[in-house]
């Protein structure tokens, strides 16, 4: 991969990844959620990503990264259903804020608003790092790609670290006591459990990665 | 596990078809997703419209109608409706007169709502959340600000339901809301757990000998599991629990239409204590007889007796439900002469009829 900047068609094909990798794991976060959930996270995130697929042509129109983001985020919010609809739609809302004109991000802009994205899901679950969420994956994947920009990596580099990072920090919520979403009710019995929304967003953050691989 | 479908993905949408044409008082609207109350004559009353996922029937759909909602949204299987869903649903309901969402305490439903009520408030449009939060039940190392709303959510709904038929003022409502919400408590039990749509199996293993103390409504695991008892020792064990139901205090949070951002106050549920009166429902969770819930009354009013608690009102049956889960809930909710003429006050529903 030789490209140092990020553009529509990019994040279109980083959706198609998403949807393959959502569909290829529905059983897999169907049966996390069923540990400590209701069993319908593979479903949710199937629904909604498959959703984003199929608009797949009408969105390869779109140059303009703030109106695609836009479009996706609102697609996600009102076809995953449950916590994730808000959480996944909220965290592309705030990329559209950010992004209204602009055709294309660097890693530096790309790490902007990824913080930024982050920090919308934390306020929207108002939940934080440790909760045993998303946001485990989140933070991490953040941190890594900021430390990637003040390394001066390429946006290759800085996007492989970020996924490294998810990866742990997915990981990292199996000894977790849960503090936010359903899991939470079960209080100490949801030790020893990943969390759903974690791995979901582990295969998410995965799905830009070999996007940005095959290029 | 055997269940009726067709297509497990279009249940919703075939149930919601189902009931359109079984109802002639009530629209169902598709893509998104709602159902609204026919043309009410009274162009003065604060709306009410609740929401949730899907598999509670008849939560909330069943409740729509004079008396009771004048919307709702119902989202997927255990799954909150979206954001989208519940704006549709304001808009098109909105009179001017303000609109309550009536929402269960999950993180799901919180969000989505919240999201609806921000987008309603950038149109201009007033709405405000009154959040169900009745479930005592809350295990070890669980936190403690975060009951879940379950069975109680229809006494509420009912009662507000009353409230804005007289033309209680969007505040009047509120208020209310509060009141009875303050003093709303359950406790639930399972048998066996429900059989998930989505891997066609029970969501959590129990013994034919074992029960689970303190299950909500979405097939999830409870806080403890024991040895199964008598139906009279079960009620005992559900009422004690209740009735020692320390204070407890949680933050409500309300949306600042001037501030444009939500504004958490706390709220508290005084312990409940002897010669209060109560309306008191034993709700089946969808796989209990109701022959087996008046096994759970006959009890349940002998030791309200012995301890001096006041039943002012009953109701008996299953209202909230968890698909085919076997086991109830018991329900407390504090009643005043306000709350009891409220109660009393004609209902035309699926759900509710009097």
């Amino acid at each position: 991969m030789n490209i140092e900047v990020i553009k529509a068609n990019h994040i279109i094909k980083w959706f198609i990844e998403a949807a393959k990798s959502m569909n290829a794991n529905k059983e897999y976060l169907t049966q996390l959620d069923s540990d400590i959930g209701d069993a319908d996270h593979g479903f949710n995130m199937v629904r909604g990503f498959n959703k984003v697929y199929n608009r797949t042509n009408e969105f390869l129109l779109q140059e303009n990264l703030g109106i695609l983001t836009k479009d996706i985020a609102m697609t996600l919010l009102s076809s995953i259903g449950g916590a994730a609809g808000p959480l996944y739609g909220s965290f592309f809302l705030e990329f559209s804020k950010k992004l209204d004109k602009k055709t294309t991000l660097n890693l530096s802009e790309f790490s902007e608003v990824f913080e930024l994205g982050t920090i919308a899901v934390e306020h929207r679950g108002n939940a934080t790092f440790g909760d045993k969420t998303l946001i485990d994956v989140l933070v991490p994947a953040s941190e890594a790609l900021k430390k990637a920009v003040k390394n001066k990596k390429t946006l290759a580099e800085g996007i492989n670290l970020m996924a490294k990072e998810a990866e742990l920090g997915m990981n990292a919520t199996i000894p977790l006591i849960a503090k936010k979403g359903r899991a939470s009710y079960l209080g100490v019995r949801s030790v020893g459990y990943k969390d759903p929304g974690a791995a979901s967003c582990y295969f998410l953050l995965l799905a830009l990665k070999e996007t940005m691989t095959q290029l | 596990m055997k269940v009726l479908s067709n297509k497990i993905e279009n249940i919703v949408e075939e149930q919601l078809y189902g009931l359109q044409s079984s109802n002639s008082d009530i629209e169902v609207r598709f893509d998104p997703n709602f159902i609204i109350r026919k043309k009410s004559k009274n162009k003065t009353k604060v709306i009410l419209i609740s929401g949730g996922g899907s598999g509670h029937e008849p939560l909330h759909t069943g409740f729509v109608g004079y008396g009771m909602l004048d919307g709702a949204c119902p989202g997927g299987v255990f799954s909150s409706p979206s954001p989208i869903q519940i704006f549709e649903c304001a808009k098109k309901l909105n009179n001017g007169c303000g609109i309550i969402f009536i929402v269960k305490n999950y993180a799901g439903d919180i969000m989505n709502f919240q999201m609806a009520t921000e987008m309603l408030s950038l149109e201009g449009i007033k709405s405000q959340h009154l959040v169900v939060d009745d479930d005592i039940a809350t295990a070890i190392g669980a936190p403690t600000n975060q009951r879940r709303g379950i069975a109680a959510t229809v006494i509420v709904e009912k009662i507000i339901g009353a409230a804005a038929e007289l033309n209680y003022s969007f505040e009047e409502c509120l208020a209310l809301g509060k009141k009875i919400i303050t003093g709303a408590r359950s406790f639930g039990v399972a048998l066996s757990a429900c059989t998930m749509y989505t891997t066609g199996e029970s969501n959590f293993k129990l013994e034919e000998n074992k029960i689970e103390l303190g299950v909500g409504i979405h097939g999830e695991s409870g806080i403890e599991k024991v040895d199964l008892m008598p139906v009279d020792e079960i009620t005992d064990v559900l009422i004690t629990k209740i009735l020692s139901d320390k204070d407890y205090k949680r933050t409500f949070n309300s949306w600042s239409f001037k501030a444009n951002k939500w504004i958490g106050n706390s709220l508290i549920s005084k312990k409940f204590k002897e010669n209060d009166e109560f309306i008191i429902l034993v709700n089946g969770l969808g796989g209990t007889p109701l022959s087996e819930l008046y096994l759970v009354y006959r009890k349940l009013n002998e030791i309200c007796k012995k301890k001096h608690i006041i039943i002012k009102r009953n109701l008996i049956g299953s209202y909230a439900t968890s698909l085919d889960t076997k086991g109830f809930s018991i329900s407390l909710i504090k009643s005043d002469d306000e709350i009891i003429k409220l109660w009393d006050k004609k209902v035309k529903t699926i759900g509710l009829n009097w």
